[in-house]
C-alpha cells in the first residue's frame, strides 16, 4: 500500500464528495443500488446472512456483530418492528456521525431501509441529538428526497415492502447513547438505562422488537451489499473486518476525520496520518473509547488496532474517538477531566455510578491538589473495581476505565503525586512554584506589574522575590520575564 | 419526479445522469467547499460566497457547490477545484484572500500555488 495512503475509506467514501443535499449525486456513486437489489432478490434471511458473512461488528463501540443482531430480531414474531438509528454522539471529542450524517446522509438511510426489510420493520427512527442542528436539516432534506424518489414510503422501487423514517431528537444525554436509555428516551420517558434481558431485539421501542445501530455502521451496509462480503471481510483482521473512522485529535499536527483499515497500529495512525505530536514534543499517551476507554502508551504504539487488541490493552475502540497527548499532559488530571464528564452524565439510577463516581473523582481532586496519601490510591483502585462490577449499564461499568488504565501505564506519575507531592508534567497547579533567580533578575520590575495579586516584591534595579502563600500560579510572571529569571519547580 | 420503481429504473437514472454529469465536467471547473458544521464555522460559507462572486465577475464557467467534511480538520475551510481534463486538488487554509488567489492563479492561468494538501487515502473505487 502506497505509504501516504494509509487510509480506506468505506463509510466515509461520499463525504466530501458529493453535495448532502441532491440525492442525484448519492445516485450517480451507486446509491440506493444495494437496496434495489436486496429488494429484487426478496429474501431477507440471504442479505442478512450477506451481513453476518461481511463480519461487520457495531461501530458505536460495543462491537457487537450486526448481522447477528439483524438476525436475533428478524426471528422475533411482531406485528410492528422498528429499525433505529443511534446518532446520540456524546464521546467528548468525537464527530464521525456528525460528519457522515452532514456529508452522506443518504447512506445512512438507503442502509436503514434494507436492515428494516431484513428484520421485517415497516418504520425506522433516528434517534439523533438536537445540538446537530445541521445534520438534522440535511437529514430532513434527504429524507424528503428519498420519499420523492421512492427509495421510502409505500411499494419501494416497486417491491411490496413498504418503509418510512421519522427523526426524534435527544436533549444530548451521554447516557441515552446506551440503547434501553435510547429508546426510554424515545418513548417520552426518562433516558435511564434498564437491565437486558429484554433485550431490545424482544422488546424494544413501545414493546416491540427493535434493533438498534450505530450510524457508522449503517454507512457500511450499502457498500458491503454492492461490493460483496468477500471484498468487506478481506479488509481488517481476524476478528475485525473493515474500516474504522476515527476522531484525530489533541496534540498532534494533523486534526482530522480519518478512516483506516482495522489492523493499522497507533503508530501509524499517529505519526504518519496524523504528522506526528504538535511543535516537535514527545508522544506520551492516546486516549480512545472516550469516557469508557482508557490511555494507551507508547508499548501500544505497534499493536494492531482492532476490538479485541484494544479491549487487552485496557483501552477500547469505542465510538472513535482518538485523542492524542503529549509530554505535557498529566495522567490523573486527564482521568480526573473523563470522571468529571461521567460524574456529570450518571443518570443516578444505580448507586455505584452515582455515588462511587463522585467518590473516584473526589480522591483525584485531593492527589491533584498535592493531599493524596497512598491509602488514596488503593482506595481508588478497589473502588474502581467494584463500580465496574456492581454498576447497572455499560456508562457505570466503563466509567472507572479511564482511572485503571492511566494507574496501569503511568503507576509512578500517581506516586509522585502523592509521595513527592510533585506533578511530573508540571501541570497540577498545587504543586507548582514559581521562583526568580536572583542572579539572572535585574530588577526590571515587568514580573511584578504582571502580577494580578501583588505577589511579587522587590526595589528597581534590584532581585525580585515572590511570595509563595500570595501567589496563584497563573504564570503570568513567567512570561513577561525576558531574562529567563523565573523557574518553575 | 416520478417514482424509481426498479432496479432497472434506477440504473437507468444512474446513467443518464452520469451522462450529464461528464458534459458539466468537460465544460465547467468544478468547484466543491466542504460545508459540515466544522467547515462552516471555519468560514466556508465566505470562502464559497467570494469564490463564486470572483468567477462570476472574471467569467469563469463553474459549478460550485458544498459537500460534507473532507476530514481535514487542521485545515479547514476547504476547497476542491477540478478543472476539465485535470485531476482534482484541494486547497486548504482557504480564506478570502486564498479563494481570489485560486481563482486568479490556479483556475484562470493553471499556476500551481501553494496550499495544496496531498491526498492521503484511498477510495473504494480503486
Amino acid at each position: 500500500m502506497d505509504v501516504n495512503k494509509k487510509q480506506l475509506r468505506i463509510a466515509l467514501r461520499n463525504c466530501g464528495f458529493i453535495d448532502p443535499e441532491n440525492i442525484d449525486q448519492y445516485i450517480v456513486r451507486d446509491g440506493y443500488m444495494a437496496l434495489a437489489n436486496v429488494l429484487m432478490q426478496n429474501n431477507p434471511q440471504a442479505a442478512i446472512e450477506v451481513v453476518k458473512k461481511s463480519g461487520l461488528r457495531g461501530r458505536g463501540g460495543g462491537g457487537f456483530p450486526t448481522g447477528l443482531k439483524w438476525e436475533l430480531a428478524s426471528k422475533n414474531p411482531s406485528d410492528q418492528k422498528y429499525m433505529i438509528c443511534n446518532a446520540d454522539e456524546g464521546d467528548p471529542g468525537a464527530f464521525m456521525d456528525r460528519s457522515i450524517l452532514e456529508g452522506d446522509p443518504h447512506s445512512v438511510i438507503e442502509a436503514m431501509a434494507i436492515g428494516g426489510f431484513c428484520i421485517g420493520a415497516t418504520k425506522g427512527l433516528i434517534y439523533i441529538r438536537a445540538e446537530y442542528p445541521l445534520a438534522i436539516k440535511r437529514l430532513e432534506i434527504a429524507i424528503a428526497q428519498a420519499r420523492e424518489y421512492g427509495f421510502l414510503g409505500q411499494k419501494i422501487l416497486g417491491s411490496d415492502f413498504d418503509f418510512d423514517l421519522e427523526l426524534r431528537y435527544g436533549a444530548g444525554a451521554f447516557v441515552c447513547g446506551e440503547e434501553t436509555a435510547l429508546i426510554h428516551s424515545m418513548e417520552g420517558m426518562r433516558g435511564e438505562p434498564t437491565f437486558k434481558p429484554p433485550f431490545p431485539a424482544q422488546e424494544g421501542y413501545l414493546k416491540k422488537p427493535s434493533n438498534v445501530n450505530n450510524v457508522e455502521t449503517f454507512a457500511n451496509i450499502p457498500v458491503i451489499f454492492n461490493k460483496g462480503w468477500e471484498w468487506f471481510s478481506s479488509i481488517g483482521t481476524e476478528k475485525s473486518k473493515g474500516t474504522k473512522v476515527f476522531a484525530l485529535a489533541g496534540q498532534i499536527n494533523n486534526v482530522g476525520l480519518i478512516e483506516v483499515p482495522m489492523g493499522i497500529t497507533l503508530r501509524e495512525v499517529i505519526f504518519e496520518i496524523g504528522g506526528g505530536i504538535k511543535g516537535g514534543k514527545q508522544f506520551k499517551a492516546v486516549q480512545t473509547g472516550g469516557p469508557s476507554g482508557g490511555c494507551l502508551t507508547e508499548a501500544f504504539l505497534d499493536t494492531p488496532i482492532d476490538y479485541d487488541n484494544l479491549i487487552a490493552a485496557g483501552s477500547m475502540m469505542g465510538s472513535g474517538g482518538m485523542i492524542v497527548m503529549d509530554e505535557t499532559s498529566c495522567m490523573p488530571a486527564v482521568a480526573r477531566f473523563y470522571l468529571d464528564f461521567t460524574v456529570e452524565e450518571s443518570c443516578g439510577k444505580c448507586t455505584p455510578c452515582r455515588i462511587g463516581n463522585k467518590r473516584l473523582c473526589e480522591i483525584l481532586d485531593k492527589i491533584i491538589e498535592g493531599k493524596g496519601t497512598m491509602d488514596d490510591l488503593t482506595i481508588l483502585k478497589n473502588l474502581s473495581q467494584v463500580i465496574k462490577d456492581t454498576a447497572l449499564c455499560g456508562l457505570g461499568q466503563t466509567s472507572p476505565n479511564p482511572i485503571l488504565s492511566t494507574i496501569d501505564h503511568f503507576w509512578d506519575e500517581y506516586v509522585a503525586h502523592v509521595t513527592n507531592k510533585k506533578c511530573p508534567a508540571g501541570q497540577c497547579k498545587s504543586m507548582k512554584q514559581y521562583i526568580i533567580d536572583a542572579e539572572q533578575c535585574i530588577g526590571c520590575t515587568a514580573c511584578a506589574r504582571a502580577c494580578p495579586v501583588g505577589a511579587i516584591k522587590g526595589e528597581k534595579k534590584n532581585p525580585h522575590s515572590i511570595n509563595q502563600d500570595l501567589c496563584i500560579k497563573c504564570g503570568a510572571c513567567y512570561e513577561k520575564c525576558k531574562f529567563n529569571a523565573i523557574s518553575i519547580i | 419526479m416520478d417514482k424509481i420503481k426498479s432496479l432497472a429504473d434506477l440504473q437507468a437514472k444512474k446513467e443518464s445522469l452520469l451522462a450529464t454529469m461528464a458534459q458539466t465536467n468537460e465544460q465547467d471547473v468544478q468547484i466543491k467547499v466542504a460545508m459540515a458544521t466544522c467547515g462552516i464555522a471555519a468560514g466556508a460559507k465566505e470562502v464559497m460566497d467570494t469564490m463564486s462572486d470572483i468567477c462570476e465577475a472574471k467569467g469563469v464557467k463553474t459549478n460550485i457547490s458544498q459537500t460534507g467534511c473532507m476530514g481535514y480538520c487542521y485545515a479547514e475551510p476547504t476547497v476542491e477545484i477540478k478543472k476539465p481534463g485535470k485531476e482534482p486538488i484541494v486547497f486548504g487554509y482557504v480564506n478570502a484572500a486564498k479563494a481570489k488567489e485560486i481563482v486568479e492563479k490556479y483556475i484562470l492561468n493553471d499556476e500551481i500555488i501553494e496550499g495544496v494538501i496531498p491526498q492521503n487515502y484511498q477510495s473504494i473505487d480503486n
